[in-house]
């Protein structure tokens, strides 16, 4: 206060000798002599945005690498031709485009586009979304494999990776649909685009973030080192989409060139949890049982997400503290019925609007009101994608191939080498049997591992044991 | 009980067609919905940040909150607002100092306005200010002093520096609500004072 005071002192003392009176009319423009006005800032004089073709550069980079990550992935079969496009792109969507090429991050977009009329979406925005749904709905997740900077830079620490256990990966797996959830809730309620205020290497890409960008992207690396691709499986709201697309995808990426032999080599090949075991025939009880549980949690869907819908109601407060303008009223009720000492920029700013305060907690309360809504449209989502998961994990399903986990896979080429078949087919060894260790005389190949031998029911040789990865011991 | 009996042929290529018509429906609703969204809604015009003058209250996170480490804000010069003072407040502090062009008596922390002497006239001399852009970290105190006078300096998003952020983080961050997108081919928010001036003067003043 006593600072505006002394300008406003200094500031007459400067007006007064030349007889202006200040505040009221703007000082005009002396009549030079010879002197001209330089241009004054404007539309013409401001430095342009880039070009557009930048952005159809992208665009077309973007079509580019996929085109080239499924021909690599489902063509090639070569792991070191997806690690080198890997690089590519984390140079070129990554370092140079700042990560700012972002289907994850259009996930937001299309959102607002969808709940704003006002929004306007550049088409460039649409196409980066749905390219490589469409490429998922045909090869998998070539996307992810070689193509997403931030799958790429997760690929590369992925060097001491270890096996999730099952219902880890299948309760952690929920969280990126929940994240979805609540990027959809905030993106079309106009408050914050949350994907991108936590996207976690874009940092490491600027080269400049803030301190919680940089610890974030760090301990994601560090884990990642150790659990592949934490934020593709645990986290990133795209890759569940495109889980879903990859599960109806016309083609996908297989272990196996042609034939599975059943050798179990590649069982522990996958660090993502994406390879299925082949399932073992049930007994009639198993599979009434399994009947039962079925009827039971398609019943308790409805149910899920009654409760969802109910608790999500709750969330009404807790969601619209993320909301600016709630923010803002809260503060300045505080400071108008002196719970607080001082104002903030925010409530000083508010106050020189000459707005009514009445008026802002009316918009605030009725901001508040439509989280409660948009609260419980969240809580009905998370109890459908709990009570969905539920039912697809009891749903049974018959295999008699190691599989990728089509909606976990992504395409990264790692389990190509572990099967004998893809030896062969390289030619690097003369035969299968080299590396598959066989049972002598029995002609086929040995499948008695630890768990194996203990395991009760194996009517065929061919059918491995249910306990390790996959989804196969579950879905009775 | 065995497993299942495989169903018969006909049961089999009847169920693999109606899954792939539900493929093909689905691939083609995805297309569709897409290429809709981009042709009802879609704009050609890339959009851009820019911050509106007349809001803003020069707190300062323009210049710590850009992802950028060198603001894509910067302070710039309307000279038609401008009164080509000698003792700019936008220039000069408003305490002790000399009407000197040294760092030391400038307001700017990094002394990035040029100041130059134009003429003089009976009891006035006039002097030109302008930003170097090179210099400026968007800090905005330049602008909080020339608002006690014409309000000529003000802050913009430059945008052959800002990397169009989907969310731009000073616009979280700014207190005012003065950040929002225009479109590309007009990608400043002039001033109200200096629309009138514009007006009244005309483009080419």
């Amino acid at each position: 206060m006593t600072g505006r005071l002394a300008k406003i002192v200094v500031l007459a003392m400067v007006l007064l000798p030349a007889g202006r009176s200040p505040a009221q009319d703007l000082i005009p423009i002396p009549d030079f002599t010879e002197y001209r006005l330089p241009p004054s800032e404007s539309a013409q004089t401001s430095p342009r945005a880039e070009a557009p073709w930048r952005e159809y550069l992208d665009l077309g980079a973007l079509c580019v690498f996929l085109v080239l990550a499924t021909l690599f992935a489902l063509k090639l079969r070569r792991r070191w031709a997806l690690l080198g496009l890997a690089v590519v792109s984390v140079l070129w969507l990554g370092f140079w485009r700042k990560g700012c090429v972002c289907p994850i991050g259009a996930i937001q977009n299309v959102g607002l586009a969808l709940g704003d009329a006002s929004y306007a979406i550049p088409w460039t925005v649409v196409a980066v979304f749905t390219l490589p749904l469409l490429f998922t709905l045909f090869f998998g997740r070539t996307f992810c494999a070689a193509v997403c900077p931030l799958g790429g830079v997760q690929e590369f620490v992925a060097v001491r990776p270890v096996q999730v256990p099952n219902w880890l990966e299948n309760t952690l797996g929920l969280l990126p649909w929940v994240y979805l959830g609540l990027a959809v809730l905030f993106a079309v309620t106009g408050t914050a685009l949350v994907i991108c205020r936590y996207d976690p290497f874009v940092g490491f890409f600027r080269l400049s973030a803030g301190t919680n960008m940089l610890i974030l992207g760090a301990c994601l690396l560090v884990i990642g080192v150790f659990v592949g691709r934490p934020y593709c499986r645990y986290l990133c709201p795209y890759g569940a989409i495109l889980g879903l697309f990859s599960r109806v995808s016309k083609w996908h990426v297989s272990i196996t060139p042609d034939e599975c032999i059943q050798c179990r080599l590649c069982e522990d090949a996958c660090p993502y949890g994406a390879i299925q075991v082949p399932t073992v025939p049930q007994s009639p009880e198993e599979r009434l049982r399994g009947r039962r549980r079925l009827a039971l949690l398609l019943a308790a869907l409805p149910l899920l997400i009654l409760l969802g819908v109910w608790l999500g109601w709750g969330l009404e407060v807790p969601l619209s503290r993320v909301d600016p303008t709630v923010r803002l009223a809260d503060r300045v009720l505080l400071e108008e019925t002196d719970k607080v000492e001082g104002t903030t920029d925010a409530s000083d700013a508010f106050r020189n609007t000459g707005r009514p305060a009445a008026d802002l907690y009316r918009e605030a309360q009725e901001r508040t009101k439509m989280f409660g809504r948009a609260g419980a449209g969240f809580g009905a989502w998370v109890g459908l994608v709990i009570g969905l998961r539920l039912i697809y994990l009891s749903v049974r399903r018959r295999r008699s191939d190691y599989e990728p986990v089509r909606a976990n896979c992504v395409a990264c080429g790692r389990c190509f080498r572990s099967c004998p078949r893809e030896m062969l087919r390289l030619g690097l060894i003369a035969d299968v049997a080299e590396v598959v260790p066989q049972k002598e005389g029995s002609g086929v190949f040995c499948r008695n591992g630890p768990e194996g031998a203990s395991h009760k029911r194996l009517p065929t040789p061919f059918s491995a044991q249910a306990g390790r990865s996959g989804e196969g011991d579950r879905s009775r | 009980m065995n497993e299942r009996n495989e169903p018969a042929n006909d049961a089999l290529s009847r169920r693999r067609f109606l899954a792939n018509s539900a493929w093909t429906l689905g691939a083609l609703g995805l297309g569709g919905a897409g290429a809709g969204l981009a042709a009802s809604r879609a704009q050609g015009e890339e959009y851009v940040w820019q911050l509106d003058p007349d809001k803003c209250i020069c707190c300062g996170n323009c210049q710590t909150h850009c992802v950028l480490d060198e603001s894509a804000v910067k302070a710039v010069q309307c000279f038609l607002l401008c009164g080509f003072c000698d003792e700019c407040t936008g220039y000069f502090p408003t305490g002790d100092h000399q009407r000197e062009t040294g760092a030391e008596n400038a307001l700017c922390p990094t002394n990035a306005i040029r100041r130059k002497f134009i003429e003089e006239q009976p009891g006035v001399r006039y002097f030109e200010y302008t930003i170097e852009e090179s210099k400026c970290i968007g800090c905005g105190k330049c602008v909080e002093g020339c608002a006690l006078m014409n309000g000529s300096l003000y802050l913009q998003v430059r945008h052959d520096r800002c990397v169009n952020c989907n969310e731009c983080a000073i616009a979280v961050a700014c207190p005012s609500d003065a950040f929002r997108r225009v479109p590309a081919s007009r990608p400043t928010i002039l001033k109200k004072k200096a629309r009138e001036v514009l007006e009244k003067y005309g483009q080419d003043a």
